[in-house]
């Protein structure tokens, strides 16, 4: 029976991802751009889940970590012409900073408190852009003519070619799966999911529970900045009111529809929050109406998610004999 | 030479002196009993030691070092493993991953290294595994490694929460009332078990209402009774003690 879901399992993920690579060769501009923001969803969405779906951490606030990956990204390019894809990994440690030293007080914090905590979070990111902090966020107009991303001289522009920024952004969605997988199947993993499971029994078995969940925190937010940078150099201009406080109900949804803590889940929640609305289109005003019902139906009769985590199995039959004393 | 040196620990909750100002000194290699009747403040002596609560006043050292109010963690990475009175397991996980958390502190492996696949990791975690495997043996339960914990009978999550805490490579274990909820079959198997801990070198500190167990398994008890130590000796003077014998008779008199 586990053996026939893994064999079924395998074509399947391959058949799913020979589509993703071949699809903008066969639809539209529009609809690549849709994939591309399913891709970027995506990539929200598994930066949320270190936080959300492994830590246990109810986080509505992810949107802040993305308007500063974005907003680095965007003031330096502009000010200096700096390539956007050098500004990737400095995109990424402006936001880990940030996540360092707004996370660090409130980390202890619990379900609902943080949940609250966080949203202020968002907003206080929102107001001060709109505010012009500094004077180099342009306030509520935002900021224009960041460069579109090259790679060996190539450009790759987001709004006249989809299909270029399409390659690019599933590449960085391919490494970023890798990598977190291996992230989940290792000690750190293993740890934010004790200390999900049971916070007292994960501290009292030795595990260092405030300084991981700060670690989860801070690694989300390195995702969230970095993709900032895909954003705003997807975009060519960049404003506040693409990092509102809906921005991150839309991650958070996208997590826990899809499956939290499971990063198919999570891939498959942001291809049907971003993707469904606009196959609907046709159905106009109704279709946010029949969304959310969609949402709250599944939400009665499947609330782990579409595709929840399945307990992780280790090697045991793999260790001999005399590796198994004490 | 004592491996746990508790001085004067004094908690209050609100009005409550919970813990009135108890001392003792646990030996290396003991097994060593703290008995009461309930709401004595056994547990609470066991949370002020292993850094759940914080003392109002005197102080904790083990292996010659104070430990008074550090975090849980870092007073497990110094050695001394828990189990809990109310099992706390990883309930959803399966009994190899919940011993895996023990293992935790003796591993190094960050989320750098895991990203990357680093080749220590990888051996590290092949280590931890074995471990695991071992320990589950050692408890008894090697042949459930790959169920969910919650689908254990109540004795044997009793055993994982033992194997978790072992796999964490204690110099003490502190057993909060381990037989609660066991029949007797498997206390007796608790009382060897106790005694194959104690042969690895592992001192271990328990809590205990189940009189039989404490006098079969214990070299030392304290009896605590409304926070305050009342008397301490060998478990054959302790059931003499005219004070420990009334503490008993007003609240359960069966058990004695």
């Amino acid at each position: 029976m586990k053996h026939a879901a893994g064999q079924i399992k395998k074509p399947a993920y391959a058949v799913i991802i020979l589509l993703w690579l071949i699809a903008p060769l066969f639809i539209g501009k529009y609809w690549t751009d849709v994939l591309n923001n399913v891709a970027i969803y995506a990539l929200l969405g598994l930066s949320l889940n270190i936080i959300l779906g492994y830590g246990g951490m109810f986080h509505m606030g992810h949107a802040a970590f993305y308007a500063i990956g974005a907003y680095t990204t965007a003031i330096i390019n502009t000010a200096w012409g700096v390539p956007v894809l050098w500004l990737m990994p400095l995109a990424g440690l402006a936001a880990g900073l940030f996540a360092l030293v707004v996370a660090r007080p409130i980390i202890h914090l619990r379900g609902d408190y943080l949940l609250i905590v966080t949203i202020g979070m968002v907003e206080i990111v929102r107001i001060a852009l709109i505010n012009n902090v500094f004077g180099i966020t342009g306030g509520a107009n935002g900021i224009f003519g960041i460069s579109s991303p090259t790679i060996f001289g190539f450009q790759i522009n987001g709004i006249v070619a989809p299909a270029h920024y399409f390659y690019l952004v599933t590449a960085f969605l391919a490494i970023t799966i890798v990598l977190f997988y291996l992230l989940e199947n290792s000690r750190f993993g293993r740890a934010l999911k004790f200390l999900c499971s049971d916070e007292v029994a994960a501290e009292g078995s030795g595990i260092n529970t405030a300084g991981y969940k700060l670690a989860a925190f801070v690694i989300g937010a390195v995702w969230a900045g970095m993709t900032g940078t895909l954003y705003a150099s997807k975009m060519g201009f960049i404003s506040p009111e693409s990092f509102s406080f809906w921005e991150s109900v839309v991650m958070f949804m996208i997590v826990i529809l899809g499956g939290s803590g499971n990063i198919a889940g999570v891939l498959l929640g942001a291809a049907l929050i971003i993707g469904l609305p606009e196959i609907f289109q046709g159905l106009q005003q109704y279709r946010l109406l029949i969304f959310g019902l969609a949402l709250m139906i599944m939400m009665i009769f499947r609330p782990q998610g579409i595709l929840p985590p399945k307990p992780r199995s280790y090697p045991i039959g793999k260790l001999e004999k005399n590796e198994v004393s004490l | 030479m004592s491996l746990l040196q508790v001085e004067n620990l004094t908690k209050r909750f609100g009005g409550l002196l919970a813990v009135d100002s108890v001392s003792f000194a646990v030996p290396q290699g003991a097994v060593f009993g703290l008995i009461g009747p309930n709401g004595a403040g056994k547990t609470t002596v066991f949370n002020l030691i292993t850094g759940n609560y914080e003392p109002n006043s005197g102080a904790v050292s083990f292996d010659s070092r104070d430990i008074t109010g550090r975090p849980t963690h870092r007073i497990v990475a110094a050695g001394i493993a828990r189990t809990f009175q109310t099992i706390r397991l990883f309930a959803n996980m399966s009994v190899v991953e919940n011993v895996l958390a023990g293992c935790h502190c003796r591993m190094c492996s960050g989320p750098v290294a895991s990203m990357l696949r680093l080749p220590h990791q990888h051996k590290e975690e092949r280590q931890a595994l074995a471990k695991s495997m071992a320990e589950l043996e050692f408890v008894g339960l090697f042949d459930q490694a790959e169920n969910l914990a919650r689908n254990l009978s109540y004795g044997n999550q009793r055993l994982l929460e033992i194997g978790r805490a072992l796999a964490s490579d204690p110099k003490l274990i502190i057993l909060d009332e381990p037989a609660g909820g066991m029949n007797e079959l498997e206390t007796a198997a608790l009382v060897s078990l106790i005694a194959r801990i104690q042969a690895r070198g592992i001192t271990v500190l328990l809590i205990e209402h189940d009189m039989s167990l404490v006098m079969k398994a214990c070299e030392h008890l304290v009896v605590l009774e409304y926070g305050k130590k009342i008397a301490e000796g060998p478990p054959g003077e302790i059931k003499k003690n005219p004070l420990v014998i009334e503490a008993y008779l007003g609240s359960d008199d069966e058990d004695f």
